[in-house]
């Protein structure tokens, strides 16, 4: 197929979709009703560049293809067009994007089945789709960074999905705004570049970042870096994104787990000749990244909203995403996007079936009068493997795969990220040490976490009132087969970075596929030649990596099995003051509300509206009496007859003009 | 197909709308007549659109021009001198757009007194049109003038409760500044005709802008410009007739006077300022920045402690224009380009803003964020609409606003004139406009129906769909392709910047550049 027109299709699609669906829905109410329809446009929409992606994907031979559409703005030197860039690093992203977008989408035909805006959820979801894939083939930082506000926006329509719940609405306007704090770091990183190069293309960029002075590249570094932790939810803007949890569960899947989130990484990637320019602020990022999966997994330890705990999880996760990118190996970060994509998809989408599945537990409970549960609670589920078996498997593949056990998807990307974190530290980058330490322990912790929320919700007993009685169900074929296949992918996923230290390298495919060196877009560092004894090393950490996950696991499985949900209780008697920093978030919300935001809310409501009413309109005013201090003309102004004494200074001007014209 | 004086027709056909509603009595008629002008005016002004060749040269002369001289006698060499450029093109046509707009969304909303109000409105055209496409500094001035009463009387007598108090600040405010901007004409015109024109009284822009007024009175003509500009427009610490008079004004006169009275302020500096005092200009351009930036942030802060609708929009305004000011006093081209389609992309956004509060007020018949609540289920059609243009307004990439601000922004950044910090300031306002727009929204929109009345509102009726859809297209259409207006205006401006450095350059080195 012609990349041209390939990607015409991959990119125009989701727009039609989200259109379509949009405007037919909202002008029509009768079109409203026609779910078949509705979800056959948007499915299409998105399985359709899917496999046009796959089409150029599979006889892709390395030469980057660029397609340029139209221009879009040009002013001075500036020329930015709708263009885009096929290459490795696009072509796996869009294919991630619309593969498991697809799956979602079909899965979201069950699970919004009846919702009254069907129509609105399926047009924001291929408009999601559209945004992102401009973000992920765009050829310049500028439709990147359409992109980049368009999953933002996309991201706030859907959070805010059920809009008459003001809570949604507030979780929405939340996300938006602490994004619109990254996306004013990324305006000011493309100003700077903007200036030193003249250009916003990526090759422009690319191909000069020698031009760039040191330190701006080092602003231009940490402001990227900043609209990451934006976007990417790491230290210290990550509080949206447990609170986007209020969107349907399909949306938390797609944007705020497998997709959206990654971004941050991506650009990372997509720049990672100019990062690698700027080593301090590489330890910035992985520091941070690790501090991120630390606190995260902590706090994904000791929630009971199930989707709360997949959310913390997902931060955790990216913080490890850009360990990876701060040791210079941002091959694997975007390896770990992709497994993270698979088993991260499924594990939310298997929180949505249990979700869907205690839904009808609750309307039963309810309807017994025996008070009300929320469907998302841990400690009101329990034992539910035994009436949702394909929820409970995919689930436990997936819990499995992101606990990093072998040979599952999760082992191999985690392992590579520790592995390189340790490897930058042995070339002599301490910093790379400590994030190599805490990445181990946060790895320990997510294999704990991961298992509490599996045993919680499909072991022990059941525990929602009349559980005698009422009994849940396994979810429909729509969503169990979406789920089989992510699972499936969750499983196997990781055979495509195979670790070097196996078979010397060849079997890692994800390496040769994006890295230069192999003619890849994505640039490391200096390869370091390592002495005999490091293939050691090598296999000791690839034993403990192994280990590690067992190690949670096991921990995880007979303690919760053992003490069921007192066992929280337990830690929380072990580790007192720590535990309850835990539970409480690290009270991050709470600083940000007391500090910021109420000094500016503050400001706004009680200095400045005040000062504008009184003193700048006071002193207007009263300069303007003082001016025209004579009694008559304030005579006028208290009567309100302007019209006088405008006709007047009319008149006064139309006089002179005539002075002029007749006189000189 | 070309109309004889096709300027002139578009200037004045809404004159002779006008007169032509004084002579019929009933409500309909009136209405009818002023829509059918101000459409077939739009109809003209896209023959004008297409008359206009942008790869023709404006340097020497704008293009469609109409002149006549006899009516001032030949001592002084005063003018009907009107014509199109680039920047003159674009606000024409936002002009012309807004006016069978504006109409419909009175069709209503007016009560009473019918025929004055329609026919100030045409006349308000007139006045508007004519300051855009004037070449001829006093012609200017006679237009500049006669948009003052319309609005004065529209706020006045068609506004909310504290009407007059608006209208009369509103005048009193615009009137300082004009009396001042017009000394400064006078004495320019005596100055330049001495100079450049043999000892006769000039006021022809492109004689203007030859003379390089000597340095020591460019600052005072250069402040008694800008003051009356900055009025207008309005900056930092000028802007407080706008609030009331925007809160005051019925839907049509706040769409008219966001959309394009306050872009009489931005184009006067741009059209003026610049090419006539570069020296003053760039003088002064880190204080016109600052007050800018300021107006930037505070406008946006400000906005977010209203609790009335259509003030919070007021606020936003004062926002928005912020960035237009930041964009000329940066002396590039990205900057300057930024600012004019900035002009033009304020005027659809926030036109659009107000248009839908006026529509909620003709339900409700309030204003205040708090009477509402929840309405997006019963009003989905109207929603949708106040999203989009909220969006619009908040600069999303993909919609208007996010070209011109982002221009402005990179080009001032780029600027030597504007420091870097200054526009870090400025780009905060990316932040609190998403800020207090959703905090509307929120309040407005979203969560449970609060009060019953609001449970049966009615949402949009076909009148009201049709006059937002082209609002809603252009948003899309500036946003996704604004090349084509960008390519317009880019002769002006850069005509502008190179009379700007061509004088500098005239008068030696600046310790400013």
């Amino acid at each position: 197929m012609q990349p041209e027109l390939a990607v015409r299709l991959i990119l125009i699609l989701p727009l039609v979709g989200a259109i379509v669906n949009g405007l037919a829905g909202l002008f029509f109410p009768a079109y409203r009703q026609r779910e078949s329809l509705i979800g056959l446009i948007a499915i299409g929409c998105v399985a359709v560049p899917f496999f046009v992606a796959l089409a150029l994907f599979v006889p892709f031979h390395g030469e980057p293809v660029l397609v340029h559409f139209f221009s879009w703005m040009a002013a001075g030197q500036l020329d930015v067009s709708f263009a885009y860039r096929i290459d490795q690093l696009s072509l796996l992203m869009t294919l991630i994007v619309t593969g498991v977008g697809a799956l979602i989408h079909v899965y979201a035909t069950g699970y919004m089945h009846g919702d009254d805006g069907y129509w609105r959820f399926f047009a924001y979801l291929n408009l999601f789709i559209f945004a992102m894939l401009n973000l992920v083939l765009g050829d310049n930082l500028v439709v990147l960074f359409l992109g980049w506000e368009g999953v933002g926006l996309c991201s706030y329509l859907l959070i805010g999905y059920w809009y008459t719940d003001l809570k949604n609405s507030e979780a929405a306007s939340k996300a938006f705004i602490v994004n619109r704090i990254g996306d004013f770091a990324f305006l000011l990183a493309m100003f700077m570049l903007y200036r030193e190069l003249g250009t916003l293309n990526f090759s422009g960029i690319l191909e000069n970042v020698d031009a760039i002075p040191a330190a701006t590249t080092n602003w231009v570094v940490l402001l990227f870096f900043l609209a990451a932790t934006g976007k990417s939810a790491q230290l210290p803007l990550f509080v949206w994104l447990p609170d986007a949890m209020a969107g349907p569960t399909p949306v938390s899947a797609l944007i705020h787990a497998a997709t959206m989130v990654t971004s941050g990484l991506y650009l990372l990637a997509r720049m990672s000749a100019l990062v690698l320019a700027a080593p301090t602020m590489m330890a910035v990022v992985a520091i941070v990244g690790a501090l991120t999966a630390i606190v995260a997994a902590t706090i994904a330890l000791t929630q009971n909203d199930i989707k709360k705990v997949l959310a913390y999880s997902t931060v955790s996760q990216l913080g490890f995403m850009f360990m990876a990118a701060g040791v210079g190996a941002f091959f694997v970060s975007i390896f770990h996007v992709m497994t993270h994509a698979f088993f991260k998809a499924c594990l939310f989408l298997g929180s949505g079936s249990v979700i869907h599945a205690m839904h009808h537990v609750e309307h039963e409970v309810e309807h017994a009068g025996e008070g009300h549960i929320d469907p998302q609670d841990m400690r009101t589920m329990g034992n539910l493997g035994k009436y949702m078996p394909a929820t409970r498997t995919t689930y436990l593949v997936s819990m499995l795969a992101i606990a990093g056990i072998f040979p599952l998807s999760g082992f191999f990307s985690k392992d590579e990220i520790l592995f390189k974190a340790f490897e930058y530290g042995y070339n002599g980058e301490m910093y790379a040490w400590f994030v190599w330490a805490v990445g181990l322990i946060a790895a320990v912790l997510t294999a704990v976490y991961m298992t509490r929320s599996y045993i919680l919700t499909f072991h022990g007993k059941e525990r929602w009132p009349l559980a005698d009685r009422v009994h849940p169900h396994e979810s429909p074929a729509s969503m169990t087969v979406p789920l089989w296949i992510l699972a499936g992918l969750a499983a196997v996923g990781g055979f495509l970075g195979i670790p070097a230290v196996i078979k010397g390298g060849k079997l890692n495919w994800i390496h040769h596929w994006l890295g230069a060196p192999y003619g890849g877009p994505v640039a490391e560092p200096h390869a370091h030649a390592h002495g005999e004894g490091f293939i050691a090393i090598e296999w000791g950490l690839l034993i403990l990596g192994l280990l590690i996950g067992v190690f949670g696991v096991w921990y995880g499985w007979t303690r919760y099995t053992k003490h069921g949900l007192a066992f929280d209780g337990i830690l929380e008697k072990r580790f007192g003051g720590l535990y309850r920093l835990w539970k409480g978030k690290y009270f991050l919300d709470e600083l940000y509300d007391r500090t910021i935001v109420r000094l500016l809310i503050g400001l706004a409501n009680r200095v400045l509206a005040p000062f504008d009413k009184s003193f700048v309109d006071g002193t207007v005013n009263g300069v303007g009496a003082t001016m025209r201090g004579s009694g008559w003309l304030l005579r006028y102004l208290q009567d309100g007859k302007v019209q006088h004494y405008a006709s007047a200074i009319l008149l006064g001007v139309a006089v002179v003009i005539g002075l002029i014209v007749f006189g000189s | 197909m070309t109309i004889p004086n096709i300027t002139s027709v578009v200037i004045f056909l809404p004159l002779v709308g006008a007169l032509l509603t004084l002579l019929l009595r009933s409500a309909n008629a009136i209405r009818m007549t002023a829509l059918v002008t101000t459409v077939l005016t739009f109809l003209a002004s896209i023959v004008l659109y297409v008359g206009f060749d942008p790869a023709v040269d404006t340097r020497a002369t704008p293009q469609l021009v109409d002149m006549f001289a006899t009516w001032f006698p030949e001592s002084v060499d005063v003018k009907y001198f009107v014509g199109i450029d680039g920047l003159s093109l674009l606000l024409v046509m936002l002009t012309t757009l807004l006016g069978p707009i504006v109409v419909l969304s009175s069709w209503t909303y007016i009560k009473h007194s019918f025929k004055g109000y329609y026919a100030l409105l045409l006349v308000l055209q007139t006045g508007v049109t004519g300051v855009f496409c004037s070449f001829d500094v006093i012609l200017f001035y006679v237009f500049f003038e006669l948009t003052l009463i319309p609005m004065y009387f529209i706020i006045g007598i068609w506004g909310g409760e504290n009407r007059v108090y608006a209208a009369v600040k509103f005048v009193l405010y615009t009137l300082v500044g004009s009396l001042l901007l017009l000394v400064a004409i006078l004495y320019l015109g005596f100055a330049a005709g001495e100079a450049v024109n043999g000892g006769v009284f000039t006021t022809d822009w492109y004689k203007l802008i030859e003379y390089n007024v000597p340095l020591g009175v460019q600052s005072w003509l250069f402040l008694f410009f800008a003051l009356a500009f900055a009025i207008k427009v309005p900056l930092f610490p000028l802007h407080t007739w706008l609030p009331d008079a925007h809160v005051q004004a019925p839907t049509g006169g706040s769409v008219i006077l966001a959309g394009v009275l306050l872009k009489m302020g931005t184009y006067g500096l741009v059209r003026f300022c610049l090419p006539f005092f570069p020296d003053a200009s760039l003088k002064y351009a880190p204080v016109f920045a600052l007050l800018a930036v300021i107006g930037i942030v505070y406008g946006a802060l400000v906005s977010r402690a209203q609790s009335d609708a259509k003030s919070l929009i007021a606020y936003s305004s004062v926002s928005h224009l912020g960035f237009v000011v930041l964009g000329i006093f940066a002396f590039t081209a990205e900057a300057m380009q930024g600012a004019v389609i900035q002009m033009i992309n304020h005027g659809i956004s926030t036109g659009a803003l107000f248009l839908i509060v006026g529509m909620m007020y003709e339900r409700r018949h309030t204003r205040l964020m708090s009477d509402y609540g929840g309405i997006a289920k019963s009003v989905p059609v109207l929603a949708f609409f106040m999203v989009f243009s909220v969006l619009a307004s908040a600069g999303l990439p993909g919609l208007n606003g996010f070209v011109g601000e982002f221009l402005i922004l990179i080009g001032a950044f780029k600027s030597t004139v504007v420091s870097n910090w200054l526009v870090v300031f400025a780009t905060t306002g990316v932040i609190l406009a998403a800020v207090y727009l959703l905090w509307m929204l929120y309040r407005v929109f979203f969560g449970p129906i609060v009060h019953e009345e609001n449970r049966h509102m009615a949402d949009l009726n076909p009148r009201e769909v049709t006059l937002l859809i082209p609002l809603a297209v252009l948003m899309v259409v500036l946003g996704f392709y604004p090349r084509p207006f960008l390519d317009k205006t880019a002769p002006v401006t850069d005509h502008i910047l190179e009379v700007v450095n061509s004088k500098l350059a005239d008068v030696g080195p600046s310790d400013v550049r």
